[in-house]
């Protein structure tokens, strides 16, 4: 790290992208556990950690810098000063659909669980083929 | 009145959908006469706003609501095309309710009326896909569809929870995919309404950004449609829902995405950019190996229903083969194809879940001379497989004949080919049922649920026959169909 020069670029890469290849990050980790797992809980889990990693990206380039919060306070009218509140907004709903999908999932693995005795797949494959 | 007729459409099936269950409680029919008529008043709405639509000369029809204006507002925006998929979806969400009586004969009131509400709101996702003018929007009814559709195929049974359960994983990809593409979309535009997006997009049709939302559009849309390689979830899905909902799951869940895909691809994105040329090639080279893998997959299967879940992967792939084509006759094809296919893959699946009804049995191998038993379920089953076959009059020849058309006419003579093919391989997986429904020495079959005066239950057997009919007619009537309705909904550039 002795050159000015690579340290300006690694701040410069962290200062405009970091947080979105952090987010980039999450959502591939959310996917290969989905894919990897061979619990259902834990797949349901990762399943969680992708749809977190979409809400954080729709709130990450919803900010703005110097930006407030959107609420009409009486100093100021300029929209060019408030963050972009629509992004938060769709996100509220986006979150109760991911809180209504985890309730399904979580109905459906204790039907599983009650049928088959176990939320692992090979097992639950197993006596599923023999049925 | 007639002027809110595209909000009536999803509003009488919501309300029928949170009123169900209560209305059960007071008397078990009840709930579901609730369902029935407002899917009925749906699929009026739905047919009143097709005629008006024609009426304008197939100008788009705009409802705001709460009389925001858009793009600030959401919109449902009504033409020709989708109106004419949201009457097929509310028809065969109609028949499909009155079909699936029989199956809850013996349910108690909960049973009753959560199976109505499921099914009332699989029917609101879908028309609110069809009808919506807002990327966000679809997202959200993409969801009451899919999380619906999960309850309803998680009533077949154990093997339906299973299969629910990894429908659900793979769909929740599906819908985080696309709700990362729409984010895409706002951050380059700012703007969520479809019309809108449309204009904003067009300058900036060669930034990296756009390929990532095409690629991820056919991801998300992709899964939801069940093309092949996404198909995954699809075939113990379908074979595993609950035997009166597999009409409707079957028939409209997985054609609204491939509509959706034909939305943002030629009417959002615009064809003529090279991203989205690239996303179509790969959309028809998918298509086609769906087709193929699809149908041979097909001739494996013993399980009825699990053959027509394979068959379903090929059908997809005709749609997208259309779409990749690209031209006016192309297009044509994958609309009357969506069309088509939802009407004939419902009253096959109607036509099985008859027979499951009335003996328990779905294997292929044990049909041996059914059509002495039941013969006009065994007359609608021949007109549905000439149909998937296609030979006309049958609709489903018309919507081959347009892809097939437009192939020719852009030299992609591999599609062609894989056409052809595809229905030699039609052929042999129907023909093998029609053998064994009527050549092959009488199966034992014992009638677990004895029937009355008909060979089926009278709300069974009515909507059997009247999609029989429809086949035929959308077969015979298809010149109309085509030049009144599905040219006037197709993109501008297409009909000069």
């Amino acid at each position: 790290m002795s050159n000015p020069g690579t340290l300006d670029l690694i701040n410069n890469f962290l200062a405009t992208k970091g947080i979105y290849s952090l987010v980039l990050i999450l959502l591939f980790l959310g996917l290969y556990g989905m894919i990897v797992s061979k619990n259902y809980m834990k797949k349901m889990m990762a399943m969680n950690v992708m749809q977190v990693a979409v809400i954080f990206f729709f709130l990450c380039f919803a900010q703005k810098e110097g930006g407030m919060i959107p609420i009409l306070n009486g100093i100021t009218t300029d929209p060019n000063l408030y963050i972009n509140p629509l992004p938060h907004a769709l996100m509220l709903t986006a979150i109760v659909v991911s809180l209504g999908t985890t309730g399904v999932a979580i109905a459906l693995l204790m039907r599983i669980k009650e049928t088959y005795g176990s939320v692992e797949e090979d097992d639950i494959l197993r006596r599923a083929d023999k049925e | 009145m007639s002027q809110h007729f595209p909000i009536l459409i999803v509003l009488l099936p919501l309300s029928a959908a949170l009123l169900s269950p209560f209305f059960s409680y007071f008397h078990r029919q009840a709930g579901k006469w609730v369902s029935v008529a407002a899917l009925a008043g749906a699929f009026l709405c739905a047919v009143g706003l097709l005629l008006q639509t024609l009426q304008g000369g197939g100008q788009a029809i705009h409802y705001w609501f709460g009389n925001w204006e858009p793009p600030l507002g959401i919109e449902f925006v009504v033409d020709p095309l989708n109106g004419f998929i949201v009457a097929m979806i509310t028809f065969v969400a109609l028949f499909t309710a009155i079909y699936s009586t029989p199956f809850l004969k013996k349910s108690n009131w909960l049973y009753m009326g959560g199976y109505y509400t499921l099914m009332s709101l699989l029917c609101v996702g879908l028309s609110g896909m069809t009808l919506t003018g807002d990327v966000f929007n679809l997202y959200v009814y993409l969801e009451i569809a899919s999380l619906s559709g999960y309850g309803l195929i998680a009533l077949g049974g154990n093997r339906g929870t299973l299969a629910a359960f990894r429908y659900l994983l793979i769909g929740t990809i599906a819908a985080s995919l696309y709700l990362l593409g729409v984010g895409f979309m706002y951050a380059k535009t700012g703007s969520l309404n479809m019309a809108d997006l449309g204009v904003l997009l067009q300058a900036q049709m060669d930034s990296p950004l756009i390929l990532m939302t095409v690629a991820l559009l056919i991801a998300a849309l992709g899964i939801k449609a069940a093309l092949f390689p996404f198909h995954g979830w699809q075939p113990d899905s379908y074979t595993f829902s609950h035997p009166g909902a597999a009409p409707l799951i079957a028939g409209a869940m997985a054609k609204v995405p491939m509509y959706a895909m034909l939305r943002f691809f030629f009417y959002i994105f615009g064809a003529q950019h090279l991203f989205v040329q690239h996303g179509l090639f790969i959309v028809g080279v998918l298509g086609a190996l769906g087709i193929i893998l699809g149908s041979v997959m097909a001739i494996a299967q013993d399980d009825f229903r699990r053959m027509l879940a394979y068959s379903s992967v090929a059908q997809i792939g005709y749609i997208a083969v259309g779409l990749a084509v690209g031209n006016l006759y192309g297009l044509i094809g994958a609309v009357l194809h969506i069309i088509n296919h939802a009407v004939m893959k419902s009253s096959l699946f109607m036509v099985i879940g008859g027979i499951q009804y009335r003996f328990g049995e779905f294997r292929i191998s044990q049909l041996g001379q059914i059509c002495k038993k039941m013969p006009l379920t065994v007359t609608v089953l021949v007109i549905a497989a000439l149909g998937m076959i296609g030979i006309p009059p049958t609709n489903g020849f018309f919507g081959k004949w347009y892809i097939m058309l437009g192939a020719v006419q852009s030299e992609m003579y591999v599609y062609v080919a894989v056409l052809v093919i595809s229905t030699l391989l039609n052929a042999i997986y129907f023909f093998r049922v029609m053998e064994n429904v009527f050549v092959n020495p009488p199966a034992n079959l014992k009638e677990i649920n004895p029937v009355g005066k008909f060979e089926l239950p009278l709300q069974m057997l009515i909507p059997i026959v009247i999609f029989g009919v429809a086949i035929l007619a959308l077969g015979v009537y298809n010149g109309v169909l085509v030049n009144e309705i599905v040219k006037l909904g197709l993109p501008e550039v297409f009909l000069r």
